[in-house]
């Protein structure tokens, strides 16, 4: 995909990122964001008090410090968040760029076409695409079918086909139309198209707080409410113990203690969620549905497609009594000819290699009639000369040899059941009243989704399959595939039906649809994700779309909301188990000149009150901008049992989050001295 | 002083150990289950409720349960301070006391409603036995059962899925008083009378002692106050210096029967909360924190206490153990162990003046008072707190492990999240609030007799008493004043009710959810991990708030006195 950006540190967006960084100091701007907005008012009271000490006695040198630290903990908040912003708008811009130009062909009512501007577009216009033009808008097919390279979109070379009605008509405005000419209803209006969607919620100014984030915000402004209640008091509590502390050095303490590390990389975080998430090629409707994908412990799952290769393949002949497979597979051949399924063809791949032909162009003989395969009779076949040969599902081919006056074979009857069993679907074949054996049509279980499934397990996740096979068939690939449920013959209701029971019982649902009629299901799932190939319907209803139309993409999608909530949570415990050394530091610096036995809590040996003071603020402003790779990146993240991850990450940012202060802080101090800044 | 271990954890151990049986008792009394006590009590329960006009089988909605709840407390209030006011007029009033003053009145209304039992005053000497009646032992039975029933309706939401009502006011109420402190005090008050604590209404006996003078020897009901007192965690002696008065602990075995009952009950409603919540995990889970919390509690007042103070050991007093002020018939391993197990439950039982304790003694009490007493704590509101706690925890461990926070089977959200921090940071608020008011004007300084960091240990300790409704306060600070008076009402009031409010509101939003299954990924709350994060917790979020005055109170001091230097 274009613009791909893997390097947190991009030359090119770093210089817009700074300018935005200073652009975002508008109060109104800042406002946002309250914790820094509360810093950035503290560093302009230093800088006034700075300015007042150069004409006045003062300490000007250590205030002036201060000013600059403050603004410079704001400034990297911003730039860490407008660094996100400036990621993801590249993903997003890069593909806005196809459509800005594109022209339409607009249909009018009376029949005559109007080129107009693709921006122009509103939802219900119906416009003609042709070959080598970029689709102006996203929109359904309503005629015609068409190859599309969606690579603009999705990054995906192989172009795809769309055509109207079933589950692919769905295009995307600024992809490609490569061959085929295609009529296309617009369901957008300007401004709303997927793209738009796509840039807003990358952009932090229109993006929705989700609850998770409010909660964890409401969770900060409370502590610095409480940390802007111990700075106050502390004034009367050392004017008591004859100490005077000055004021720049108090508002140093107060931004030391408030949580700005996570607070100034809170929005860099969520920003950078959506951005990972366009990064695999989903597009996040809304912030909602990020977050909800962390939490979701049940997806409901297509087994076509999303749990099996596409399609069902023979994988065996099994004669009758008295007859060979040579003849049982010449027969199959013959009633597959027309079998234009991936099922008959798979067929006829069997029969060729059973029957060793090998290169040679089958063709159906003269004179043969073919059968299609009817809802009603619910088989297919073909009539050869004085042959009729018959195949279908074992009960309407009993019926049809006991038509005949034959009957059903035993054998072919175990043989029926036994594929059911395990997991197939037979096929019986006939020729008038005789059966002549069993075809086993397997779903082939894609390759790593055993050991994928098992991955999210850990998570607590539980998987649910929706098959229309009967149960034996979907008990079997269930068990084949790891999952934990199914829900078979199923009926085009009964994933809502399902989605609501579960939700009932407490479970947060996902699901993955396509369909016009999926669109009830995904409207009703917590975590809903469309297929981009979908009807728009589908799209709408869903809150993420992916744009590879790949169903197992749901587990990338949990996977990267999971993400987001275990980076905010780890840089929050971070941030305030800080705050343990921030104390050792700075709270004996403030009264070790009236009180000398407090040097003992000096823990660090920081040079002089000074110097400890200037190294805690230092840091304080430092850690943001050497948090931000973290942030844009997220944390390391391995699917594990949650008392793991806990563990994990309690060690590396609990733990660390005590200990890294006390070492960067040191550092800090020295190198104050040896600058002579104190 | 191997012995003196011994019989401490077996004593604790046994309080505790009773404390399972009888969590299982409360849980059925609260959940209207057939119990022991219900052939005897049931009749008069029945009659209570027909006298009252109280239908049992109808619930209240959260708005409701609040506002009846805080209408009942204002009344008990008003009544408390009206019989004050009136006390001079009214009868039962045999020494003619005066009418209290208002702000007297007013803030022994307040300390009493709120079950903090703050009391700047000499009982005998200022209230009349109406006041008496009235006013300290009505609201001294009300307060704890009104704390129980919060927390047994925050367990009955936890344990019901998607319900408008919380349960009934009045039940929880009468059921508390009834089933549990009547019959529990009238029960336990025997171990005591059999080791000598006196329990009579005989008249006061006069003595001549062989110096001379006359002495008189009291009387009274003492057993059934004291019992009471320890069970109920009021902390309302029946003698001004509470446990170190021969007659409430007459042996040294009496000593250890109040350590075991002071935790009985905070451990037993843990176990009720996991009965009532068909959850025994949240049992696992509170009791071991707060044990956890409560053992890590002994070192710093060991090392306090027996590192003794090297200004007397340069005097000539032997390792310069400090004995001032504390009572000579019981060891030093006693009075700590007296002191971290009153203290955690925030009983406020004393057996030495606070005052006499070292400064790292009280550097750990208030440790335990200002992150909320959520170490057994008070009735009801200990175990609230301490689930406030595990709700904020959880929040952030499902940050952390990328999840929906969960807690006993439901979801907790913005809401909940928001209002538990809200509850354990309103004592900070309070606590450091008023004594930074205290601090800076003439009426609060005017009370101090001890300067340095000694004099602001005092006003911060009586603040974050108040604010966590414990009521104890250190001598040397003239707490009868009447800035004292009216100061410690908010942080009284807001202590009491930001917590009992907050965990209904907490309950309500907890009622209206579904149950939500049990999967394999929700992170086990009885896990250690869970356990120490908790107390990682509420190390970082609430207990840091008071380093600074930590350290200019109890560390300065101790530091200096290590250095040798008086102030």
């Amino acid at each position: 995909m274009p613009g791909k950006i893997t390097n947190v540190w991009q030359p090119s967006l770093i210089k817009q990122a700074v300018r935005d960084a200073f652009l975002k100091l508008n109060p109104f701007v800042q406002r946002r964001n309250l914790v820094m907005f509360l810093v950035e008012l503290t560093a302009l009271v230093v800088t006034i008090i700075a300015i007042n000490d150069l004409f006045n006695s003062g300490n000007f040198k250590l205030d002036v410090q201060i000013s600059l630290w403050l603004w410079l903990t704001v400034l990297f908040s911003n730039f860490s968040e407008a660094l996100a912003e400036g990621r993801g708008r590249a993903q997003a811009e890069s593909l806005r760029q196809a459509r800005k130009d594109a022209m339409a062909n607009k249909l009018e009512p009376d029949g005559k076409i109007e080129q107009i501007s693709a921006t122009r577009l509103r939802k219900g216009d119906l416009v003609i695409v042709k070959e080598g033009e970029i689709i102006p808008s996203d929109g359904d097919i309503i005629e015609g079918i068409g190859l599309v390279d969606e690579s603009a979109v999705t990054g995906e070379s192989a172009p795809v086909v769309r055509e109207p009605g079933g589950s692919i008509c769905g295009v995307t405005g600024g992809t490609r139309l490569i061959s085929g000419q295609v009529k296309v209803r617009i369901t957008v209006n300007p401004g709303q198209t997927f793209l738009d969607q796509m840039i807003t919620m990358v952009e932090s100014a229109k993006r929705q707080k989700t609850p998770n984030e409010r909660a964890l915000e409401l969770l900060l402004i409370g502590l610095t409410v409480i940390f802007i209640v111990v700075v106050v008091t502390l004034v009367p509590f050392a004017h008591y113990l004859n100490v005077s502390i000055p004021a720049a050095v108090l508002i140093a303490l107060l931004v030391c203690l408030v949580p700005t590390t996570i607070s100034g990389l809170l929005p860099a975080i969520g920003i950078a969620g959506m951005e990972r998430m366009l990064k695999s090629n989903v597009v996040a409707l809304s912030g909602r549905g990020v977050e909800a994908s962390g939490n979701v412990d049940l997806v409901l799952m297509d087994k076509t497609g999303t749990i099996t290769l596409g399609n069902r393949m023979a994988t065996e002949f099994i004669p009758t009594e008295g007859v060979t497979k040579e003849d049982l597979a010449e027969a199959a051949m013959l009633s597959s000819l027309a079998d234009d399924t991936p099922e008959g063809r798979s067929i006829l791949d069997l029969c060729k290699r059973t029957l060793g032909i090998r290169g040679r162009d089958i063709r159906a003989p003269e004179g043969s009639t073919f059968i299609p395969f009817s809802a009603t009779d619910r088989m297919s076949g073909i009539d050869i000369g004085g042959r009729e040969i018959r195949k279908g599902a074992g009960d309407s081919i009993e019926e049809y040899v006991n038509m005949k006056g034959g009957r059903f074979s035993e054998g072919t009857h175990a043989a029926v059941e036994s594929i059911s069993r395990e997991g197939g679907t037979p096929l019986v074949v006939a020729e008038g009243s005789r059966v002549l054996g069993a075809i086993r049509l397997k779903d082939i279980v894609k390759p790593d989704i055993k050991e994928r499934l098992n991955s999210m397990r850990k998570l607590g996740i539980r998987f649910v399959m929706i098959t229309g096979d009967n149960p034996v068939t979907a008990e079997a690939i269930a068990a084949e595939a790891g999952i934990d449920d199914f829900i078979a013959r199923a009926s085009p209701g009964a994933k809502l039906e399902a989605i609501r029971k579960y939700q009932k019982d407490g479970h947060m649902v996902a699901m993955i649809g396509d369909g016009t009629n999926d669109a009830p299901a995904l409207a009703q799932a917590d975590l809903a994700v469309a297929m981009n190939a979908g009807t728009q319907a589908a799209r709408e209803a869903a809150n993420m779309v992916d744009l590879d139309s790949n169903p197992a993409k749901l587990l990338d999608i949990v996977e990267i909301g999971k993400q987001l909530l275990m980076t905010r949570g780890a840089l929050t415990t971070f941030s305030i188990a800080n705050d343990v050394a921030k104390y050792f530091t700075i709270f004996p610096a403030l009264f070790v000149a009236q009180y000398p036995v407090l040097n003992v809590l000096n823990v660090m040996h920081l040079a002089t009150p000074t110097s400890a003071i200037l190294a805690a603020i230092i840091f304080n402003a430092l850690i943001i901008p050497a948090c931000i790779p973290l942030a844009i990146r997220g944390v390391s993240y391995k699917p594990a049992t949650t008392e793991a991850l806990l563990r994990q990450n309690l060690l590396i940012y609990g733990i660390g989050g005590l200990i890294a202060p006390f070492i960067g802080i040191k550092i800090i101090d020295i190198l104050v001295i040896m600058l002579n800044l104190a | 002083m191997t012995l003196q271990i011994l019989v401490y954890i077996f004593v604790i151990g046994a309080g505790l150990g009773l404390a399972v049986p009888y969590g299982r008792f409360m849980a059925r009394v609260f959940g209207g289950e057939r119990n022991l006590l219900t052939p005897v009590i049931r009749p008069v329960e029945r009659w209570v409720y027909k006298v009252c006009g109280i239908d049992e089988n109808t619930e209240m909605t959260l708005k409701t349960y609040i506002l009846t709840l805080l209408v009942f407390e204002l009344l008990g209030a008003i009544l408390v301070f009206a019989v004050m006011m009136l006390q001079g007029v009214l009868p039962l009033n045999p020494q003619e006391h005066p009418a209290l003053r208002w702000d007297r009145a007013l803030n022994l209304a307040v300390s009493f409603v709120t079950n903090s039992n703050y009391q700047p005053y000499v009982g005998e000497r200022e209230l009349t036995y109406m006041s008496y009646m009235l006013g300290v032992l009505v609201q001294d039975i009300i307060s704890p059962s009104v704390g129980l029933a919060v927390i047994v309706t925050m367990a009955r939401c936890f344990s019901r899925g998607s319900s408008p009502t919380i349960g009934n006011f009045w039940v929880d109420l009468i059921r508390g008083m009834l089933y549990i402190w009547v019959p529990l005090t009238l029960l336990l008050v025997f171990p005591l009378i059999s080791q000598g604590v006196i329990q009579n209404m005989n008249a006061y006996v006069v003595a001549h002692p062989l110096e001379g003078g006359e002495q008189l020897i009291p009387g009274g009901p003492a057993g059934i106050i004291t019992a009471f007192k320890l069970l109920a965690e009021d902390g309302n002696a029946w003698s001004g210096v509470s446990a170190a008065h021969p007659f409430e602990t007459p042996t040294g075995l009496s000593l250890y029967l109040h350590m075991g009952y002071i935790l009985f009950v905070p451990a037993a409603i843990t176990f009720m909360v996991g009965w009532l919540t068909k959850n025994r995990k949240i049992t696992v889970a509170l009791f071991s924190t707060m044990l956890l919390l409560f053992a890590l509690s002994m070192p710093l007042p060991f090392l306090g206490e027996f590192g003794g103070n090297p200004l007397l050991q340069q005097l000539g007093v032997q390792g310069g153990v400090s004995m001032e002020g504390k009572e000579v018939r019981f060891t030093l391993f006693e009075h700590v162990v007296f002191l971290v197990t009153a203290m955690a439950p925030a009983n406020g039982s004393t057996l030495a003046q606070l005052s006499s304790v070292m400064p790292l003694s009280i550097l750990q009490v208030i440790f335990n008072l200002g992150i909320g007493a959520p170490i057994f704590g008070c009735i009801g509101t200990g175990s609230l707190t301490m689930i406030h706690y595990f709700i904020v925890s959880m929040f952030l461990a499902g940050l952390m492990t990328g999840r929906t926070p969960e807690l006993i089977g439901k979801k907790l959200d913005l809401r909940e999240v928001v209002l538990a921090c809200t509850s354990f940071l309103m004592s900070s608020f309070t606590a450091l609030g008023f004594s930074a008011i205290a601090l800076s004007t003439p009426a609060g300084l005017a009370a101090m007799s001890n300067t340095g960091p000694r004099g602001l240990t005092e006003v911060v300790y009586v603040f974050i008493s108040t604010s966590i409704n414990n009521g104890s306060f250190m001598a040397g600070l003239d707490v009868t004043q009447p800035f004292y008076n009216l100061a410690t009402i908010l942080p009284m009031l807001g202590g009491r009710f930001s917590t009992l409010i907050v965990g209904l509101l907490i309950g309500g939003s907890i009622a209206r959810k579904g149950k939500i299954p049990i999967s394999a990924a929700s992170l086990p709350v009885a896990s250690p991990l869970f356990i120490i994060f908790v107390i990682f917790v509420i190390i970082i979020l609430s207990g840091l708030s008071f380093f600074p005055v930590l350290t200019l109170g109890p560390i300065l001091e101790q530091l200096m006195m290590q250095a040798g230097i008086t102030f």
